[in-house]
């Protein structure tokens, strides 16, 4: 891998200890010894049962019975659970209210669980599943978006967001540019499939293990679905094998189904789905179909924008909201729009409820304002990034979104720029259209394209993160927060906060796993904000324990606090020291606290979610891609080349942590946007739920040419934890580049803008060459 | 009649009485509580399950990356098996996992062991690889955090440590019959041997590799109560290298037969290096790819292109050779009598004048299925194509040969013209099915695009993607 270095137009370097070291995340050596303790490897208690899901094998219907005694007769079988076997509520809505675990009457798509049945193995459980008769009356499905918004049917108002007036702009554009865009959804394929271990203890309280990126969510639900209160549920998550936004809000169908059963025969219980239920019964990335009347003057300057979203909810809304919010909030991406109108509709089809996935609506936003400025290229024939240039925020448009937030420390321009230089930009635009001059059967494309993409939920709330540090007396540290690992590196992020905050070695912080007993009412590790969130929480309880310290330091000293300074594992105060250990030690025998529950909740922040105006985002991060691809006429097949990308990460916490999160995220995105298809067939039925036929990244796809570096001397202007800035999202869309080069290779041999739908499967883009 | 299945793990002899049709993972996780190798589908795709297994006289005694989930018990007797646990010596960890750890190439760690394993199947066999080959060796391994970078950067790092070192040992006894819980697994030791049995048990499952059967008992869909297994006779593991053809035994595995035609037939390694994975290509056989008569399968439509004959045994010793075309009746039917066994297939080695190529198009480059594979042989005489044979593997009920395409090519010299007449051809002469691999007006665009780039790629240009 080459790096780059990239200068900043506000040079503030801060040298820290630990806090911007490139260390390994804190599981490496157990991830590759085979030690690091994923749920389905714990050991299990005797008596455990094994859970399997009782899904709808229609898209809609009427049940009108269930009748599991068959089942039930089974040898090793013991309980079956449905709707009416719940003592709580029906209702596991993250957001809004009704959205059942268990259908009870409707149902409403293939794989929608009706019941869990439990078993002494998972293979006995299995069996007994497909021995459940289903009484069910079939209805038709609608299946398609643009059906459901034919028919009005959504699941949530639309949302409207208006800037200036977009008619008026329309009616004195010189051009108007008019497109459709179908962006394809995308499944998490996180490696290891959703689980829950649940251990009943006593007064009904349950210990639940949850592989889940909300473990507060998990816990509420639980509580709510077994009539209990969230006190007598405590859940833990150490680690997930893969999350990406699906383990999320869909964690909960799943600790909550094994939580019943363990209620009911009072016997721990484990639910882990099998690839294909975990495929067919939880949700994934919002497939939509954008559509757009875009006005631009002779220049490509856009005056107006009118864009519309039809997304894919599936059955029920659960964060459809906030994901079709952040879709239209990052329709501008990089560029200034004086006037628009961007509305999305939340349409309702008999599939499963789509969710959270990497990103959260921000992809198809940003593919759509990139494909938009593509178009304008094509049809005004002006070079794509010649448009981008004209149309960028900055002092000659303006800096005003349509949501009415001011983009502040932007850094594209230089990203950019610094980008096409490093990328050796022109010579290789030269010697591609050399090549396509002569070949008229692999084509080549290139494309640079910008990422600004807004860090904070959109809903105020959320924004808000605990944690709690205790300091022992041999001056070890425990640490806990409410974020949780799913591979990104936050455990690793935190700690090095904690050590940096105490000037300790890292391997003197504990990590733990996340634990509602122990921080409560956290939000989802979502957002990309776990590192800022859960990391200024961490170091005002790491603060206020080494201020106490400090007092204790001086009075041992007999010198005033200000003297006091926590350096190399040692407190120091002129030529004179103690160790940390000695110093907890002095402290716990001066009865002085050496634990502390930290809060932190995001500055500057508002929203308001009925005209989607307001300042939702704390900060912008800033990121850019070039890629070159080729494609095969004959086959339709495509291949990335080479890709430059170069992504603001503030004052990195851990450079090689953020490294891996540019790489993996920009591979996940060329999935999306090229081999993974999702396929369901005339009756509803999702076809592609296996790795045997929905296809990700391979090692061989990434491309052979792959630089990436951090924008360096960079620190973000917002006081964030060290000046850091989120990662976990932004550089996803990156993959864009590799979407844009296709169309450029397409471009090349059929001279007009091409009509290419998300993902570029051979099939695609053969349609469009 | 023994009640347990033997084999070494991690290097030590390992006794286990569970039922034969256990899969592997199942019996590792579960029965042996060793807990580092993973289940992520459950059907032999993305590689978490992946261990290390050594079996006599397969794949030439090497140890080789195979897909636990999959695999059954009854496949492993007297194999040595090498998981994630075993990787470690003295506690300390190998060049593999040591520049896994250090180089990033963990994110989540739920794919990683199997990565590992991957790796270190490869650097034992191979301490030099090259790129493209560290992409064959994690082809069948998939990992959705952290963009691979890191991980082939890191087996080119352990490979600089690492020397090979293969030693090939054979343990157990050769047995007949093992039976736990109400499941048997015979394994023959002769073709009559083996018909004997199909005849005694008929319901058995005839089991080569399991890279299809398998997967079904992976989801738990079937028990198999009575299995019968091909690798056991050594007949049907035997590869003859003849003056004008070779011999290859049902039970050669596909990465043998890749060894033995790589340098005769580049176009079919390439085929095959992109058949499964390293892991299926361990396992799989050619006589179970050509049994289970898949109309996807990659091999026929090659084997057929290259004329290959197929010869099967009956009931009473009787063997029976035929074209490989003609063993495919129907979808999932062949010409196998009741109760038969697939013998061998004879593929004829290719002549200075005959051309051969196969291409496979599929959603991804590694592990995939195809959406159309086109085979071509072609035999040319003074710069005409004095003789030819098209087969498509995706485009019917089976795989098939094109013979009006074949008729408008024969005389010609591969111009425009003939391919045009060839590509109308194959428009007419196929139909086929629209599924999530390709639409019907899709596959068939491309089935006759195919002769384009045949002609591109005889004129010496590139066609593929991969090589750019």
């Amino acid at each position: 891998m080459n790096k780059h270095v990239a200068p900043s137009s506000t040079p503030k370097v801060v040298v820290r200890s630990i806090v911007g070291k490139g260390i390994a995340h804190d599981s490496a050596k157990k991830h590759v010894a085979g030690e690091a303790v994923y749920i389905d490897d714990m050991p299990e208690l005797p008596g455990t049962l094994h859970a399997v899901l009782v899904t709808s094998p229609v898209a809609h219907g009427r049940l009108k019975s269930v009748d599991a005694s068959v089942a039930l007769a089974m040898e090793g079988v013991v309980c079956f659970v449905s709707a009416s076997d719940i003592k709580g509520h029906n209702d596991i809505a993250p957001i809004l209210a009704g959205e059942e675990l268990f259908a009870s009457e409707l149902l409403e798509y293939l794989g929608q669980p009706i019941g869990c049945i439990a078993a002494n193995t998972m293979e006995l459980a299995i069996k007994a599943a497909h021995a459940v008769k289903l009484d069910i009356e079939e209805l038709e499905p609608v299946l398609d978006v643009e059906l459901a918004h034919q028919k009005q049917q959504y699941v949530l108002p639309k949302q409207e967001l208006i800037k200036g007036d977009v008619d008026a702009a329309l009616r004195s554009a010189d051009h108007i540019i008019e497109g459709r865009l179908e962006i394809g959804g995308q499944d998490h394929f996180y490696l290891e499939t959703q689980i829950a271990y649940v251990m009943p203890g006593e007064d009904g309280d349950m210990v639940v293990y949850s592989s889940t990126q909300h473990p507060t969510e998990v816990q509420h639900h639980v509580a709510h679905v077994l009539g209990l209160y969230a006190n007598a549920i405590d859940v833990k998550v150490r680690r997930m094998g893969g999350g990406f936004g699906g383990k999320e809000s869909q964690a909960t169908i799943i600790a909550a189904s094994a939580a019943l059963i363990a209620q009911k025969t009072g016997r721990p219980t484990k639910l882990r789905l099998k690839r294909s239920v975990d495929m067919t019964a939880t949700g994934k990335r919002h497939d939509m179909v954008s559509k757009w009347r875009v006005g631009v003057d002779k220049d490509g300057r856009i005056l107006g924008m009118d864009v519309e979203y039809l997304a894919r909810a599936g059955n029920s809304a659960d964060l459809t909201g906030p994901v079709i919010t952040r879709a239209i909030t990052h329709t501008d991406n990089a560029y200034f729009v004086p006037h628009a109108r961007i509305v999305g509709h939340a349409c309702k089809t008999n599939t499963v409820s789509n969710t959270a996935f990497r990103g959260f609506g921000g992809p198809q936003g940003i593919i759509t304002s990139e494909t938009i400025i593509d178009q304008i290229a094509r049809e005004l024939a002006i070079e794509p990034n010649l448009v981008r240039e004209r149309n960028y925020y900055g002092s000659e448009t303006g800096d005003e979104t349509p949501y009415d937030q001011k983009v502040e420390q932007n850094h594209l321009q230089e990203i950019t720029q610094t980008l096409l230089a490093t990328a050796d930009w022109q010579s290789r635009r030269e010697a591609i259209d050399a090549h396509n001059a002569t070949n008229p059967i692999i084509r080549k494309g290139l494309a640079m394209m910008p990422v600004k993409f807004g860090i904070s939920f959109n809903l105020p709330a959320l924004n808000q993160a605990g944690a709690l540090v205790h300091v022992y007396q041999d001056g070890s540290v425990h640490l806990n927060h409410g974020g949780t690992e799913m591979g990104q590196g936050l455990f690793v992020k935190v700690a090095q906060v904690v050590a940096e905050v105490f000037q300790l070695d890292i391997d003197r912080i504990k990590i733990s796993a996340t634990q509602t007993g122990k921080v409560p009412n956290t939000s989802a590790t979502a957002a990309s904000t776990g590192s800022d969130l859960n990391g200024m929480a961490a170091a005002v309880a790491a603060n206020a324990i080494k201020g106490r310290m400090a007092q204790i330091a001086a009075d041992h000293f007999g010198v005033d606090s200000s003297a006091i300074e926590f350096r190399q594992n040692r407190i120091h105060a002129d030529n004179r020291s103690v160790s940390f250990e000695e110093l907890a030690k002095m402290s716990w025998a001066a009865r002085v606290s050496l634990s502390e529950a930290g809060h932190y909740a995001t500055p500057k922040i508002h929203w308001d979610s009925t005209r989607l105006k307001g300042r939702p985002f704390f900060y912008f991060t800033y990121g850019a891609a070039v890629a070159e691809v080729a494609i095969d006429t004959i086959t339709g097949e495509s291949r990335c080349l080479r890709a430059d990308l170069l992504q603001d990460c503030g004052a990195s916490l851990n450079p090689a942590i953020d490294l891996g999160q540019i790489e993996g995220a920009f591979v996940q995105g060329m999935g999306w946007l090229t081999c993974e298809e999702l396929w369901w067939d005339a009756k509803g039925r999702l076809r592609t739920i296996g790795p045997s036929t929905y296809k990700i990244p391979g090692s061989r796809d990434v491309p052979p040419i792959f630089n990436v570096a951090l924008l360096e001397n960079a620190p973000n202007g917002e006081d964030t934890i060290f000046h850091s800035k989120a990662v976990g999202e932004p550089p996803l869309m990156l993959a864009v580049s590799v979407y844009l080069a296709i169309r450029d290779a397409i471009y090349s041999a059929t001279k007009s803008d091409p009509k290419l739908k998300t993902p570029a499967t051979p099939e695609n883009i053969l349609a469009a060459t | 009649m023994p009640d347990a299945i033997s084999f070494v793990l991690n290097g030590n002899p390992c006794s286990v009485s569970v039922r034969p049709d256990t899969t592997v993972l199942d019996l590792i996780r579960n029965h042996l509580s060793l807990k580092g190798t993973k289940e992520g589908c459950a059907e032999g795709d993305c590689g978490a399950c992946t261990i290390l297994l050594q079996r006599p006289n397969i794949n030439g005694g090497k140890h080789k990356a195979a897909n636990s989930c999959i695999m059954t018990a009854a496949q492993i007797d007297g194999a040595q098996i090498t998981t994630v646990e075993g990787l470690r010596q003295n506690g300390v960890l190998s060049a593999v996992q040591n520049a896994m750890a250090q180089n990033g190439s963990t994110q989540c760690g739920f794919c990683t062991p199997g990565i590992a394993i991957a790796l270190t199947g490869l650097l034992r066999n191979n301490s030099d690889p090259s790129e493209a080959e560290i992409h064959d060796a994690l082809a069948g391994n998939l990992c959705r955090c952290t963009g691979y970078r890191p991980i082939v950067e890191a087996a080119k790092k352990a490979a600089l440590e690492i020397q090979s070192s293969d030693k090939i040992t054979v343990c157990g006894d050769v047995r007949s019959t093992i039976s736990a819980q109400g499941s048997t697994v015979h394994l023959p030791a002769t073709i009559d041997e083996l018909l004997s049995l199909r005849a005694q048990f008929p319901a058995a499952t005839l089991l080569a590799g399991g890279t299809d059967l398998g997967v079904a008992r992976a989801a738990y869909d079937t028990d198999w109560n009575e299995i019968i297994l091909t690798s056991s006779v050594p007949e049907l593991r035997e590869i003859t290298v003849g003056d004008n053809a070779w011999i290859f035994g049902a039970a050669v595995t596909w990465a043998e037969m890749g060894d033995v035609i790589a340098d005769e037939l580049p176009s079919l390694a390439t085929l095959i290096r992109r058949f499964g994975s390293a892991q299926i290509r361990s396992m799989g056989t050619i006589g179970g790819n050509i049994g289970t008569a898949s109309p996807i399968g990659d091999g026929p439509p090659a084997m057929i292109a290259l004329g290959a004959t197929i010869t099967f045994a009956m009931q009473g010793g009787i063997q029976k050779s035929m074209p490989l075309e003609a063993f495919f009746l129907d979808y999932r039917k062949t010409a196998l009598p009741q109760n038969g066994v697939i013998v061998s297939v004879q593929l004829p080695r290719p002549k200075p004048s005959e051309v051969f190529r196969v291409y496979k198009v599929s959603k991804r480059y590694d592990q995939d299925i195809s959406s159309v594979c086109g085979a071509f042989w072609l035999k040319m005489k003074a710069g005409k194509i004095a003789d030819a044979r098209i087969a498509f593997g995706g485009m019917a009920a089976v795989p098939k040969r094109a013979r009006s395409a074949e008729k408008a090519l024969i005389g010609s010299s591969l111009e425009d013209k003939s391919i045009g007449a060839a590509m109308a051809a194959i428009n007419g002469e196929f139909s086929p099915l629209s599924d999530w691999r390709g639409s019907s007006h899709y596959r068939a665009e491309v089935a006759a695009g195919l002769l384009k780039r045949l002609k591109a790629d005889l004129n010496g240009e590139t066609v593929e993607l991969v090589s750019l």
